[in-house]
C-alpha cells in the first residue's frame, strides 16, 4: 500500500548546520497495516511524515502509494491518497466555517471540486450519520462554527474528516499529544474504532510508548534518522513498555533520553 | 440637500461593487490586496477607451471586468509563484498598473461626456416613467433610474457571490483564508485558489471602476488613489454597523457600508470649514472610528457585566450573613 524506498533527507546540506534527518529509510506497509512509530525528538519521525505527505521532498529515494510513484507529486495532489491528522487540534479544521462546511471540504479530498453546492441535502444526511459515530453530539450542531468547539471535539472532527473518505494511507502525527489525558484517551479509542471500521492502512507517530504498544499490528522505533527496531505480529502483541526500553538501551547503549518520552 | 444624498446613494451603490471585491480579498482570502488602487483605474480606462472607440458600453464594462480579473491573477501569481509577501505583491502590481493604465488611455484623462454610456442608456430608457413618478414624488431627481439599476445590479452580484461561496470551489476558497494547512491536506490547490480569488476580487473592482467612470463622465489616471482605503472603510463600517455573522449578512453589510460611507462623506463636506481636499483625512478618521469604537463598546459591556456579577455576589453573601 505504502512503500518507502531508500529515503534520505539532509537539511542545510553543505553548511555548519547540516543535519541528516533520514538515512536510507526502507519501509513497506501492507493493506490494513497499522504501524506505530516511536522515537526521541530529532529521530526523524516528523520528517518522515512530511515526506510521505509531500510537504517535503526527499533528497533520494521514492515514495510509492498503491503501486504509484508519488515522489514528485505536489502535496495537494497527493492528498487524494492520504488522510492526515496533525498534532495541533486547530490545524485540521477551518475555525470560521461550520461543521458541515468543514465536512464538505473534507468530502472533496477525493472528488474534484466543481461549482455545485458543497452541502446538499443528501450530503447533510450522510454527514449527520458519520458524525453520530463519534458519539459527541456534533450531529446536532452542523451549523456551529468549528472555532467554538473544544480541542478534543475539534481533534475528533479532524480525525473523522481525515478518514470518512477512506484514504489509501492515514497519517497520524502525534494527534493526541496536545490533549489532556481524558481527551487523549477518547481520541485514541476513536482512532482504534475508525481504523478498524474502514480497515485503513495507518502510520501513527506517538511519544506515548504505552499507546504505541497498545495500538496497531506493527511498531517501529526510530533514532538518528534510521529505523533501529521493528516488531510485528505476535512479537508486537507481546511487547511491553519495559521491553521496549530495554531494547532501545541494548541497541543504542544509552538511556532513552527524551524529555517528552512519556513512560506510562 | 436631497439631491446630494440621492447622488451619494447612487455612487455608493456603484462603489459597493468595489467594496465587495475588497471583501473577497481582505476577508475571505485574508489577503490585504493593494492592487485595487490600480485595477479600479484599469477598469475605468478599458471601458472608456472602448466606449470612445464605439463599443457598446455594456460590453465595454464587461471587458473592464475581464481586465480586472487578469490584473488580480497577476498579483496572485506574484504572491504564490514568486513567493512575494502579499502587501508587496499588491503594491508592485499597483505601481505597474499605473503605467499600464496610462498606456491604455494614452493620456491621463478620457472624457465621456459626449458619449453614450450605461448611465445615459438607462436614464433615457426610463425617461418615459419620469412624468408619472414626478406626480407621486415631486422632489425625485432625474437620475432615479440609476438607483434602480444600481440596486438591481448590486443585488444580483451579491446573490451570485453568496451562492458561489457555498459551492465546493467557494468553500475551498474560504478555507484558504481560514486555514491553509487544512485545505492543502484536503487536496485544495492553495496557489490556484488564491489566484482565482484575487482575480474575482479585482474583476469586481475594475467593473466598479468602469461604471464610476461612466457615471462621472470621465476616467482619470488618479481616480484610484486611496481606493483600497475606501473599500476597507466600506467593509469595516458595514461590519461594525450591520454585523458579519454569516456570509449573506456580511455581503449585505459591505454594500450598506459603501453607501453609508458615501453619505457620511457628503454630509461631512457640507460642514463649513471642511474642504474637498479633506476627504482622505475624513476617510482615515472614519475607518479609525469604525475600528476602535466597536472594541471600546465591547470592553465596556464586558466590564459592566462583570461589575453586575460582582455586585450580585456581594449582595448574596451579605444576605447570607443577615440570615445567620
Amino acid at each position: 500500500m505504502l512503500q518507502l524506498k531508500q529515503i534520505t533527507k539532509v537539511f542545510n546540506e553543505g553548511t555548519l548546520d547540516e543535519k541528516v534527518a533520514l538515512k536510507h529509510i526502507e519501509l513497506s506497509l501492507q493493506p490494513g497495516d497499522f504501524v506505530t512509530i516511536i522515537g526521541s525528538n530529532g529521530a526523524g519521525k516528523s520528517t518522515l511524515m512530511n515526506i510521505i505527505s509531500g510537504r517535503l521532498a526527499p533528497d533520494t529515494g521514492e515514495v510509492v502509494i498503491d503501486g504509484k510513484n508519488v515522489t514528485t507529486m505536489s502535496e495537494h495532489d497527493r492528498a487524494r491518497y492520504i488522510g492526515r491528522v496533525f498534532q495541533d487540534p486547530m490545524a485540521g479544521t477551518a475555525p470560521n466555517m461550520t461543521i458541515e462546511e468543514n465536512l464538505a471540504i473534507a468530502y472533496n479530498r477525493t472528488v474534484r471540486r466543481t461549482l455545485q453546492f458543497g452541502v446538499t441535502k443528501k450530503r447533510r444526511e450522510f454527514f449527520k450519520e458519520t458524525l453520530a459515530t463519534l458519539q459527541l453530539g456534533l450531529e446536532n450542531r452542523l451549523h456551529a462554527k468549528v472555532g467554538l468547539l473544544s480541542g478534543g471535539e475539534r481533534q475528533a472532527l479532524s480525525l473523522l474528516m481525515a478518514t470518512f473518505t477512506k484514504p489509501h494511507v492515514l497519517l497520524l502525527d502525534e494527534h493526541t499529544a496536545a490533549l489532556d489525558p481524558a481527551r487523549a484517551q477518547l481520541i485514541t479509542n476513536l482512532t482504534k474504532q475508525i481504523v478498524e471500521q474502514y480497515r485503513l492502512t495507518t502510520l501513527m507517530v506517538t511519544h506515548n510508548m504505552e499507546q504505541a504498544v497498545q495500538l496497531g499490528n506493527r511498531l517501529i522505533m526510530m533514532d538518528g534518522g534510521q529505523i533501529i527496531f521493528e516488531a510485528s505480529g505476535e512479537e508486537k502483541k507481546k511487547l511491553t513498555v519495559e521491553a521496549l526500553l530495554q531494547e532501545f538501551q541494548r541497541i543504542r547503549g544509552s538511556q532513552f533520553a527524551s524529555d517528552r518520552a512519556v513512560l506510562v | 440637500m436631497i439631491t446630494a444624498l440621492f447622488s451619494s446613494v447612487e455612487a455608493g451603490l456603484l462603489y459597493a461593487l468595489m467594496a465587495l471585491g475588497v471583501y473577497i480579498s481582505f476577508r475571505i482570502l485574508d489577503f490585504p490586496d493593494l492592487t485595487v488602487d490600480g485595477s479600479f483605474v484599469t477598469g475605468a480606462a478599458v471601458a472608456s477607451v472602448l466606449i470612445v472607440g464605439g463599443v457598446n458600453p455594456f460590453i465595454a464594462s464587461l471587458a473592464a471586468l475581464g481586465a480586472g480579473f487578469l490584473a488580480g491573477c497577476a498579483t496572485g501569481l506574484l504572491h504564490t509563484k514568486g513567493k512575494i509577501n502579499p502587501l508587496l505583491s499588491g503594491i508592485l502590481m499597483m505601481i505597474a498598473l499605473y503605467s499600464i493604465n496610462l498606456r491604455i488611455m494614452d493620456k491621463p484623462n478620457v472624457p465621456l461626456l459626449q458619449q453614450e454610456t450605461v448611465m445615459t442608456i438607462i436614464t433615457t430608457a426610463f425617461q418615459r416613467f419620469d412624468q408619472a413618478l414626478a406626480t407621486f414624488i415631486p422632489f425625485i431627481p432625474k437620475t432615479w433610474a440609476i438607483i434602480v439599476f444600481g440596486v438591481l445590479l448590486v443585488t444580483i452580484v451579491k446573490v451570485v457571490i453568496d451562492l458561489f461561496l457555498k459551492t465546493e470551489v467557494g468553500l475551498a476558497l474560504r478555507a484558504v483564508g481560514d486555514n491553509k494547512k487544512m485545505i492543502a491536506s484536503f487536496s485544495g490547490n492553495t496557489d490556484r485558489l488564491t489566484i482565482i480569488g484575487l482575480g474575482l476580487s479585482n474583476a469586481l473592482v475594475a467593473f466598479s471602476g468602469a461604471l464610476i467612470a461612466q457615471y462621472s463622465g470621465f476616467s482619470d489616471i488618479g481616480m484610484g488613489i486611496g481606493m483600497i482605503v475606501i473599500g476597507l472603510a466600506s467593509v469595516i463600517i458595514g461590519e461594525a454597523l450591520f454585523g458579519a455573522k454569516t456570509i449573506v449578512r456580511a455581503t449585505l453589510a459591505v454594500i450598506l457600508g459603501a453607501i453609508v460611507y458615501r453619505i457620511v462623506i457628503t454630509l461631512a463636506l457640507r460642514v463649513q470649514f471642511l474642504e474637498t481636499g479633506d476627504v482622505k483625512l475624513i476617510t482615515a478618521l472614519i475607518v479609525i472610528l469604525a475600528l476602535v469604537v466597536p472594541q471600546m463598546v465591547a470592553t465596556r459591556a464586558e466590564k459592566q457585566r462583570k461589575a453586575r456579577k460582582r455586585g450580585a455576589a456581594v449582595a448574596s453573601t451579605q444576605a447570607d450573613y443577615e440570615s445567620v
